[in-house]
């Protein structure tokens, strides 16, 4: 796979602003991630960063402001079609189908692509037959590439926490997107978990040429793997540019440490 | 080979053994009717199971949609092949009933089916205890509407399909009820099976899971919702219209809260979320019903107790949520079932 030669962004927000009741939760927030990025969304708990994700996967309507995939206004549109358009996400707090088998919880992300529906499934036509193979095929072959295929009917509740942050990141991957957003992805791993995750998020970041944008606390995580860093506060931006540059900005400073004006 | 066509064998035995011993009158009607209403209780409990164990939703309305189509293919049956005082003399000649027989049951269980959005369209927007109510609502007002058309019979029912059961037996001699309530029932099952076991209906366990999750991975909730709901009320339809022909009449008390609850204490007695497990219920909550007939109105002393009961030693019901084949895995090696 190679990145895209057009140098069309992937995602560009515009003038993003949310509001929830008398709560400005994001304000006037803008950003384009080029094809192939990494980046960076960090901030203090509360921030608005995870408003943001939600906004970029569909759902909540933005207030102002567009989004848009590809050169695509996600305007409008709910989130399994903002998906389909390329855009995957994992969560703060692991979301994976708990009571389905590993290979499932592959197989039922490919609902976009499906191509068959009720009809074909009660009549088993050829056209289903061949969709079933081929999803199941591509699933297994999915597990193969990050060593899970030893789990495939393993439930994922009886995986290892660290095993579930990896195949929920393989769930996202296989939709095929062009745009991967990970919300903490190294909320609760243990250190050496999180090195495995570094290396993860870069082989995958090669291997698969997607363009990722991450939420994280973990300062080194961000800072060994993002190229461009956007910090906000209160919904504000207050900062951007590369892991130097955010390091010893003082806004940034002042925000996560406070300010020393009482 | 076997494997692959034990299923077909058994289910052909089986059938054919029914109607053999019912056609050669080898057993009485009252056991023949009690069979019937297994296949009726079978397609019930299996229906709402798609709804309440797989999908997570509880509908607590089964009964209505049961009514519908009980309804309207009584309606459209007498209308079409039956005379009566309220249609007249038939449209159609009596002696094509035979042929026309599982469209009536069929469109019943559509018309059941487009009932069944009564509940999926707020389904979008509500869950849990709040659906529960619109689906309670939704019972009501379908009761409610019946009883209240005069033309039909309004609370004192609606009759004359034997008419349609004799056309039938006079065009070939067969115990014919016996037949189609086993062909549908068999039919309801499969369909089930397979929606249930494809990628596209595995979305249905990804909502009752994580609904938020589904529609980020792409999972059409809403559209999934809705035919998951209009599958299960229309094979409740099915489950009408079977009945109505069974008992050669119908009245909308029978379907009342009393009915869904019938068929709600059958989902959980089997198991949320196991087809085999509601068929196995529907078998033996017939049979509870019928050896507690002596008990009369005390019965419904008796089988609430058993629900209390069973909630307290055994919440997942007989099966929990898996399959036969989960249990018994040697069992897999005589039959596939897809």
């Amino acid at each position: 796979m190679s990145i895209p030669t057009e140098k069309r962004p992937v995602l560009e927000i515009r003038n993003l602003t949310q509001n929830f009741g008398g709560l400005r939760a994001v304000s006037d927030f803008n950003i384009q991630l080029m094809p192939g990025e990494l980046s960076g969304l960090i901030g203090p708990n509360g921030a608005g960063k995870t408003t943001v994700f939600n906004l970029v996967s569909g759902f909540y309507q933005p207030s102002e402001g567009a989004i848009l995939i590809d050169g695509v206004p996600t305007g409008g549109l709910k989130p399994h079609k903002v998906t389909a358009l390329g855009v995957a996400r994992t969560f703060q707090n692991i979301r994976l189908w708990n009571e389905m088998t590993v290979l499932d919880n592959i197989r039922v992300a490919q609902h976009y692509r499906l191509g068959y529906g009720f009809f074909h499934s009660a009549v088993r036509s050829k056209r289903y037959m061949r969709r079933e193979a081929e999803i199941a095929r591509e699933a297994a072959e999915l597990l193969d590439i990050f060593h899970l295929t030893q789990y495939a009917d393993e439930f994922p509740k009886n995986l290892p926490y660290g095993t579930q942050r990896k195949l929920e990141i393989a769930r996202a991957l296989s939709i095929h997107p062009k745009l991967l957003l990970l919300d903490e992805p190294a909320a609760g791993l243990n250190s050496s978990d999180i090195q495995e995750l570094i290396r993860l998020i870069r082989w995958i970041h090669e291997m698969f040429a997607v363009t990722i944008w991450m939420i994280e606390h973990q300062m080194d995580v961000i800072m060994q793997l993002c190229t461009r860093i956007k910090v906000i506060d209160f919904g504000e931006t207050i900062a951007e540019g590369n892991p130097e540059e955010i390091c010893n900005h003082p806004a940034v400073i002042t925000a996560y440490l406070g300010d020393d004006t009482i | 080979m076997l494997r692959r066509y034990s299923v077909h064998l058994s289910l052909a035995t089986v059938g054919g053994l029914i109607v053999y011993l019912a056609h050669q009158e080898y057993i009485s009607l009252y056991i023949m009717s009690v069979l019937m209403f297994m296949g009726v209780n079978i397609i019930m409990s299996t229906s709402l199971n798609l709804v309440n164990g797989y999908m997570g939703e509880f509908s607590c309305g089964h009964g209505g949609f049961m009514c519908v189509g009980a309804y309207v293919s009584s309606l459209l049956g007498v209308w079409l092949f039956a005379g009566d005082k309220v249609f007249g003399a038939p449209l159609l000649n009596p002696k094509y009933t035979l042929y026309a027989f599982p469209l009536l049951i069929l469109v019943g269980g559509i018309a059941a089916a487009l009932a069944g959005l009564l509940v999926a369209i707020p389904s979008y927007k509500t869950r849990g205890d709040y659906l529960a109510i619109i689906t309670l609502a939704s019972n009501y007002i379908i009761i409610s509407v019946i009883e209240n058309i005069g033309a039909i019979g309004g609370s004192r029912g609606f009759m004359g399909m034997k008419q349609l059961i004799n056309a039938m037996g006079k065009s070939v001699d067969l115990p014919w009820m016996p037949i189609w309530v086993f062909l549908f029932t068999v039919f309801c099952i499969w369909l089930m099976r397979r929606y249930i076991s494809s990628t596209f209906g595995k979305g249905v366990i990804a909502i009752c899971q994580d609904e938020v999750a589904a529609e980020i991975m792409s999972v059409n909730t809403n559209k999934i919702k809705t035919i998951t709901f209009m599958v299960s009320s229309g094979m409740a339809g099915i489950a009408g219209g079977l009945f109505a022909y069974i008992l050669g009449y119908v009245n909308p008390g029978s379907f009342n809260i009393l009915k869904s609850t019938e068929v709600l204490v059958m989902v959980y007695l089997g198991g949320m979320g196991s087809l085999s497990g509601s068929v196995l219920s529907a078998i033996l909550f017939t049979i509870l019903l019928e050896l507690l007939r002596p008990l009369q109105i005390v019965k419904w002393i008796v089988i609430p107790l058993l629900l209390i009961i069973l909630m307290q030693f055994r919440p997942e019901g007989i099966m929990g949520n898996r399959e036969l084949g989960d249990i018994f895995p040697k069992l897999k090696k005589f039959y596939r079932f897809k």
